[in-house]
Formats: C-alpha cells, sequence, structure tokens
C-alpha cells in the first residue's frame, strides 16, 4: 500500500473535476470521498489491503489514488476511455492500487473475509444502498459469528438504500456479533479514530460513516 | 471400490497436511467428511460466500478448493465465479459432486446438468470430467500444482476402468473414413457397450476444456461423421466440434442429457435410460444416425 504523500486533500475537488462522464454516479462517488482520504491518508499500512466493494462511481477513488501517487494523475483525463486503466467501475487488472475489481454490488465483502481469514487485515468499503444484496449478510453473519478481528467494514451511507434500514445498520451487524459504531463521514478526525485497526480485536468492525443523502 | 467423491476427501485431507498453500472452504456439504483443519474453512450454508473467500484466499497466496453439491457450487454462485474469480483473475479448485441426474429421488432442485455449459460460458476455465476415482485423483493433484481456475465434476457414474494420460485418448481406432465417438468422462462405459461391432473409432474425453480441437480433427482422419456423447447437457461441446471441423464438411450426433424440465424421481440408472445414454440407447442414436 504505497502511501507517498505527492498531493493533498485540498487538491482533490481538481483532481475530480478531471474525471467527467460518469455524473450519473456523482452523488455515489463523492460520499466516498472522505473516507478514502483518511483511510489511505492515515490508516492504511504497508501490509494492509483495502478493498472497495461499492464500485460505482469511483471517480473519489482514483482521486484518491491519484493524490498519493498511485495512479498517474494524467490518467484521469482519460477516465471511461477506451484506452484508459480507469473505468466507471474499477479493474484491478488494469489499474494500480486497485485490489478488487468490482462494480457489481455485494462482491466485496465475501472476499475481504476470504483475505482477512488468513490474518491480513482488511478494510472494504461497500454502500448503504449495496446492502441490500443479500450476498453481503452472508458475509456478515460468517465473520460475526467467528469473531473475524482482522476486517473492518466501513458502510458509507448516504441515505440511499431502497427500503432504509429501520433501527439502524450498526444494530444489524451487532445482532451478527460485530462491534459497530456510527460516525460523521466528514469529520476526518472521527474518522481516523474508528477506523484504525484494533490489534488486539477479536470481533469484526462495522463503522458506518454517515455523509447525508444529497 | 472407493467411489469419488470418498475418494476426493481422502485426497483434500491429504492436501491440506502436506501442502501449506491449500485451503478448502465448503457450505456444509463435506464440511465433516473433511473434517477440521486450520485451512479448512465452512461457511455454513452461503455458497455465494464460499466463492467469494475462496476468491480472498487466492487473493493472498493460497490455493483455494471450493467444494459443494453441483447447483450449488456452480448454478446459485455462478455470477462469483464470474467476478469473484474470473474478472477478478483469481484462481481456485472447484470440485462438485453430485452430477447431472446422480440425484435423481432429490428432484430438479438438485439436478444441474447444466454445469459445464455454465462454466464453460466463462473464460479461462480448466473442465476436467473424470470417469473413474483413480482420473479424479490424478486431476485433482495436478490442478493443485497451478493457479488457475478449474472445475472438475464428479459423479456416481464411473467407467470400469481407468484412462491413463488424461485430457483426449483414442481408445479403438476404426478404418481411415469411419465415424468417430467421443465418450466424455463416465459415459465411456455405455458407449464401449454399445459399439462392440461396429466400424468407428472411440475416444475418450476427460478434459473438455481447453478442448482438444486438434486432436479430434485428427482422429476423425478422413471420416465425416462425429458422434458426441456427454453426461451433461445435450451439445455442450457441439460449438466446440464445430470449430475443430470449421473447414470440412461433417455430420454432427450430439447425445446428453436433453434441455428439458424431465420432472421424475427414481434412479440415476432410470434417468440415464430415459435420456438415451444407456448402452441401449446410445446403441439406438447410432443405428439411426450412422449408415
Amino acid at each position: 500500500m504505497a502511501t507517498t504523500t505527492t498531493l493533498g486533500y485540498e487538491d482533490l475537488p481538481e483532481l475530480l473535476r478531471r474525471l467527467t462522464g460518469d455524473e450519473k454516479h456523482d452523488r455515489s462517488s463523492f460520499s466516498t470521498l472522505d473516507v478514502l482520504w483518511v483511510l489511505y491518508d492515515r490508516v492504511l499500512g504497508e501490509e494492509d489491503r483495502f478493498l472497495l466493494s461499492k464500485g460505482h462511481g469511483p471517480a473519489a477513488f482514483y482521486a484518491v489514488l491519484a493524490a498519493k501517487g498511485i495512479v498517474p494523475v494524467e490518467t484521469l483525463d482519460g477516465f471511461g476511455s477506451f484506452d484508459s486503466m480507469l473505468g466507471y467501475h474499477p479493474d484491478r487488472k488494469l489499474a494500480p492500487g486497485v485490489e478488487l475489481s468490482s462494480g457489481s454490488l455485494g462482491h466485496g465483502l465475501g472476499v475481504a473475509v476470504g483475505s482477512a481469514l488468513t490474518g491480513r487485515r482488511v478494510w472494504c468499503l461497500v454502500g448503504d444502498g449495496e446492502l441490500d444484496e443479500g450476498s453481503n449478510w452472508e458475509a456478515v453473519q460468517y465473520a460475526g459469528r467467528i469473531g473475524l478481528g482482522t476486517l473492518t467494514a466501513v458502510v458509507v451511507d448516504n441515505d440511499s438504500a431502497w427500503l432504509g434500514w429501520p433501527e439502524g445498520i450498526e444494530r444489524r451487524f451487532m445482532l451478527e456479533g460485530w462491534i459497530a459504531l456510527r460516525v460523521d463521514g466528514r469529520d476526518h478526525e472521527a474518522l481516523e479514530a474508528a477506523l484504525r485497526p484494533d490489534l488486539e480485536g477479536r470481533r469484526p468492525r462495522c463503522i458506518v460513516a454517515e455523509v447525508g443523502a444529497r | 471400490m472407493t467411489g469419488m467423491r470418498e475418494r476426493f476427501y481422502d485426497l483434500v485431507r491429504e492436501a491440506l497436511d502436506e501442502d501449506d498453500r491449500v485451503a478448502v472452504v465448503t457450505a456444509q456439504i463435506g464440511n465433516d467428511a473433511i473434517g477440521g483443519h486450520s485451512r479448512h474453512f465452512d461457511v455454513g450454508i452461503r455458497e455465494q460466500l464460499m466463492i467469494g473467500v475462496a476468491a480472498g484466499l487466492a487473493l493472498e497466496g493460497y490455493r483455494s478448493v471450493a467444494h459443494s453439491y453441483t447447483p450449488f457450487l456452480v448454478e446459485r454462485p455462478w455470477e462469483f465465479l464470474k467476478l469473484d474469480l474470473g474478472h477478478n483473475d483469481l484462481g481456485a479448485v472447484l470440485v462438485s459432486t453430485g452430477a447431472s441426474y446422480d440425484a435423481a429421488r432429490s428432484g430438479r432442485t438438485h439436478q444441474a446438468p447444466e454445469d459445464v455449459a455454465l462454466v464453460a460460458a466463462l473464460p479461462g476455465w480448466t473442465i476436467h470430467v473424470p470417469g473413474h476415482p483413480h482420473e479424479l485423483e490424478s486431476l485433482f493433484r495436478r490442478s493443485l500444482a497451478g493457479d488457475d481456475r478449474v472445475y472438475i465434476r464428479m459423479s456416481e457414474e464411473e467407467n470400469h476402468a481407468r484412462v491413463d494420460g488424461g485430457g483426449f485418448t483414442v481408445l479403438r481406432h476404426g478404418s481411415p473414413a469411419a465415424p468417430i465417438v467421443v465418450a466424455v468422462g463416465p459415459t465411456l462405459r455405455p458407449v464401449l457397450e454399445a459399439t462392440p461391432d461396429r466400424d468407428l473409432s472411440v475416444a475418450y474425453l476427460a478434459t473438455v476444456r481447453p478442448f482438444p480441437h486438434d486432436a479430434v480433427r485428427d482422429a476423425l482422419g478422413t471420416g465425416t461423421d462425429v458422434v458426441l456423447v456427454e453426461p451433461y447437457q445435450a451439445g455442450t461441446s457441439a460449438a466446440e466440434i464445430a470449430v475443430a471441423l470449421r473447414d470440412r464438411p461433417h455430420r454432427l450426433l450430439a447425445l446428453g442429457v436433453p434441455n428439458a424440465e424431465f420432472r421424475r424421481y427414481g434412479t440415476g440408472a432410470e434417468h440415464r435410460a430415459a435420456h438415451g445414454l444407456d448402452s441401449a440407447g446410445i446403441a439406438r442414436s447410432l443405428a439411426e444416425f450412422l449408415p
């Protein structure tokens, strides 16, 4: 996980402006921006793994990877074009730093469980809407029951789940044995505190990053 | 003699003990038979997760083996085969039990004669259809040594003896222009029983993907007639025969399980006969098709 800072948070808006053409996913993309920045700027270590399950709207992801020097900044300009390494859904075989090809929702958490079973510390970003997919709950149930402490699920909650989550997303995870808490998804200090690994953890963690509906 | 399924569980336990790279994922089926091991993960009745976990283990450098009953290994999590493994270019060895009509008494929910066609629709998979437990052993060991995506279809049906060499083997040579019968996996036994006095070549095929186009073409010699006998959905490899003989006039008879809802219980033998895949049925089809 390369984390050499070449550009800062304040450069992200300009980087995002270079990623044009996928405006239908703007809401999804911008919702993840602060979580991704904090993860890459403050949390992830060399041996850690980050899996973006919510592959919709990856512009923020690409902007952060560019800011960190993982993908060349100039590649942002060709976003979605035939020769580009950066498509509307990320492909790990094309773009450096992409550790999971995603786009079809409900796939990342299962892969994250497999990775975390080996002792790897894994952060997996999903969306509140993505949690509609039943496959997520297979992973949530299993990870919770076996106490998979190396796994952190980050749920970016922009209130896009079609029928909502009565009694809250956290409660669903806690029922399955997870530690779960909700933080302001734009507050970098709060995000950092929540996302930092618990090295002694014996239970998986769910961090709900609330960003509000746009 | 030990059947394929029992032999597979022996092989898996041995692999877990002998090779630190091997990790096994099950979804209840096979859990007890494989037993406890630190690199055996049973995820409960969660088949999509089974494939996701296999992919995650592969991401960390392990040689993943996933195993379940055919409909639950291939059909239910098919998109996870496509994306978690295929699109992410991660390898795994998937081994199914309960082939086509093995579970005849259990009805349609436990039958998946579409399995090979479904896996073959995805790029980059090697597909083995062993016809004997000894073939399973060699194919499984060979698969563990790689890092690619492999599907092994086990069956209760098996041939009376193993065929060495794997892949494509011509067992009987007819005259130069004789028809060729390509028997896939456990169909070899009824094919041999159905063809004792005919002038034709008989070839055995245990590795159906990648398909051996050149070998089939060579084995046909100057003949024009091909009979493909598959223990799963009829015609699964018909397009591959067409590729092999793309510039030659030829006729093809593809025998297998019809693509139809077949609402019968009973035994595997009864289903085999109903689909015309027993020796009598194959003999009838050959008599109608061949001059």
